[in-house]
């Protein structure tokens, strides 16, 4: 009996195995497209010689870049207005996410521009070979020389394809994918610097030990909030939020171990103390890339967190993060006051920028959230054009950062301290530029949705803040200059590219902010 | 055996990675802490998947250690590269940027 059931068994069709469909793709080519350029790029760099990578990598970059906004564009045109889910539910295309994908092509077109210069500093501002020791003799040579390790143009693909799905990740595994997938080249790309190498290499490895570490905070938040709700799905934990029968304790610790993490990356408040020191090491292309796109990563992640999974028990957290706003506020404009290099002084200046950010962010409304995406778009040019001006006054051994050398600027390079000028005062938010329209729509959503308060403290730290960039212009009109002072290169069709674009930008976003501001309110998150 | 007991025994082993990033020296021990961190969430994942009765846990835990992976060989390539600089791994001695 047995043995003509078992024949019979064998006898039988195998079973059918479940059909898979795959996922239409038109919602996600721009990823794809960024991520494929980076995977062509990498073969770039095994089987092409050393001389033709550098024009091979720009080239294939910039067409990545274009092609993906290209898409982006076409796709936008027909994109249902609600949104929605692509590649089985892990992905949320939806207006804002549309909003901060075309922000970071267009600013990653920018950085790259910088990355790709080699007028500014002879070779391009990154090591010829990563493998060669500071102070060796090899390390003296390849300061002069014009190669460079052109692996750092796939390392920005594919930390841009990181930050683009951050931005969309729909449920948390694919978030914190994301978040490794946009950290980890960052961290070795900080690492490239052509000069001041142990400077660079400290940054990087700063960066590294601090991100992991933020990053297992991250992680075990996630795995708290799959112990409270059994699932990752952002709009599975908004539903179990509003009833489980596991303890809160869960969600609220699991919540509070995700947001260090996003605050971590996004350099707000007391979670910020790697900013300066990386921002300071990195090579400049580099921290512009890192101040403008990770920023707008990161925020755009916070975003989508608080209002899609965790909107229900705003009572409970918001508090909080009224703290960890005024702290960043607070800290980025106090400490911005005492810092004597230029670099660090906008990092402090972007901390006090996220603490902004972060008052946007917690305003749950439609309002919050359309300010928020602007804040993010103009202050993303802004800085990048900051750091490009910043990476044209020079001296014999690279970059003159230290403030006491950009004294007498303007009798120097009347144009390059006019732009500064401009910038600073952007980043201060005087009116008729991005920073000011950018502040006024964060703060009166703030205000509409009861914390007025906040925005007054926000507003005292703006004045403060606005106080270190007027001295940088005081510096760099009425000082004498110095004997042996610094000398503006005159840049490259690249930098120069880059820089017009942050400030062409900042003064359009200034004076005629509507049509942006339609933009990012074209619609809300896909909650499902 | 109740599975609460594994989630003790897990935030226990991120406690003490967490303890470890902080007051250890050598750049490579800061670095095993952190992957000690990693894995205490994966313990934490697993025993969610059995409480849970689902299987996302178990996969989650997969996820996680690909990107532990991912990260030791950037994580090793920039500690040696700052070791080969200076014949040291502490994170002390490297203190050139500051204030």
């Amino acid at each position: 009996m047995s043995v003509i059931s078992s024949v019979l068994l064998l006898a039988q069709e195998p079973p059918a195995p479940p059909k898979v469909e795959a996922p239409p793709l038109d919602a996600v080519w721009p990823i794809l497209i960024v991520l494929g350029a980076a995977c062509v790029g990498v073969l770039f760099e095994a089987f092409l010689p050393r001389h033709q990578r550098w024009p091979f990598q720009v080239v294939l970059t910039l067409l990545a870049l274009a092609g993906a906004g290209v898409l982006l564009a076409t796709y936008i045109s027909d994109a249902p207005a609600a949104g929605e889910l692509a590649m089985y539910g892990t992905l949320a295309v939806d207006r804002p996410a549309l909003f901060l994908w075309g922000t970071l092509l267009a600013l990653s077109l920018g950085a790259v521009l910088m990355i790709a210069d080699r007028s500014v500093e002879p070779g391009g501002a990154f090591v010829a070979s990563a493998a060669i020791r500071p102070g060796t003799v090899q390390d003296r040579a390849q300061v002069a020389a014009t190669g460079m390790q052109t692996e750092v143009f796939p390392l920005t693909l594919f930390a841009l394809g990181g930050m683009m799905i951050f931005c969309a990740a729909n449920d948390l595994l694919t978030m914190f994918i994301a978040l490794e997938v946009l950290s980890l080249p960052l961290y070795l790309m900080c690492g490239l610097a052509r000069r001041r190498r142990l400077l660079s290499q400290e940054a990087a490895v700063k960066y590294f030990l601090l991100g992991a570490f933020a990053s297992a905070f991250f992680l075990y938040g996630i795995a708290l909030l799959y112990g409270y709700s059994g699932s990752v799905q952002l709009a599975d934990i908004a539903a179990s939020a509003g009833g489980s029968d596991r303890s809160d304790t869960l969600l609220f610790a699991g919540m509070g171990l995700l947001v260090v993490g996003l605050l971590f990356k996004a350099s707000v408040g007391p979670f910020h103390t790697w900013t300066p020191d990386v921002y300071q090491g990195a090579p400049t292309p580099v921290t512009a890339f890192m101040a403008a796109c990770t920023k707008v990563a990161a925020f755009g992640g916070i975003l989508r967190v608080l209002q899609v999974a965790f909107e229900s028990t705003n009572w409970e957290w918001r508090g909080v993060l009224w703290g960890v706003a005024i702290v960043s506020m607070v800290i980025g404009a106090i400490l911005g006051l005492t810092q004597t290099d230029v670099k660090r002084m906008i990092a402090y200046s972007s901390v006090a920028h996220a603490g902004f950010l972060l008052v946007g962010s917690i305003a749950l409304t439609d309002k919050g959230l359309s300010g928020t995406l602007f804040y993010l778009l103009a202050y993303g040019f802004t800085t990048l054009a900051t750091f490009g001006v910043i990476s044209l006054v020079r001296d014999s051994s690279g970059e003159a950062t230290h403030l006491s050398q950009w004294a007498g600027l303007a009798k120097r390079s009347p144009l390059v301290a006019g732009v500064f000028t401009f910038l600073l005062l952007a980043l201060a938010g005087i009116p008729l530029t991005s920073g000011f329209v950018g502040k006024f729509v964060v703060f009166e959503a703030a205000i509409a949705d009861g914390m007025a308060p906040l925005v007054v403290v926000a507003l005292v730290a703006s004045a403060v803040a606005a106080f270190f960039y007027l001295r940088v212009i005081v510096l760099m009109y009425f000082s004498e200059p110095a004997a042996e002072g610094p000398t503006v290169t005159v840049p490259g069709a690249f930098t120069t590219a880059a820089i017009t674009l942050g400030v062409l930008v900042t003064l359009l976003l200034g004076i005629a902010p509507a049509f942006a501001l339609d933009w990012a309110a074209g619609g809300v998150f896909a909650i499902r | 055996m109740t599975p609460s007991y594994y989630l003790l025994l897990s935030a226990l082993l991120f406690t003490i990675g967490a303890v470890g990033v902080l007051v250890r020296r050598n750049a490579i021990v800061v670095f095993m802490c952190v992957e000690l961190m990693l894995n205490a969430v994966n313990l934490t994942l697993v025993t969610f998947a059995r409480i849970n009765g689902t299987l996302s846990g178990q996969v989650m835990a997969f996820f996680v250690m690909v990107v532990a992976a991912a990260e030791v060989v950037v994580g090793l390539a920039i500690i040696m590269s700052i070791f080969r600089t200076r014949r040291t791994a502490s994170v002390d001695d490297a203190n050139l940027l500051k204030y």
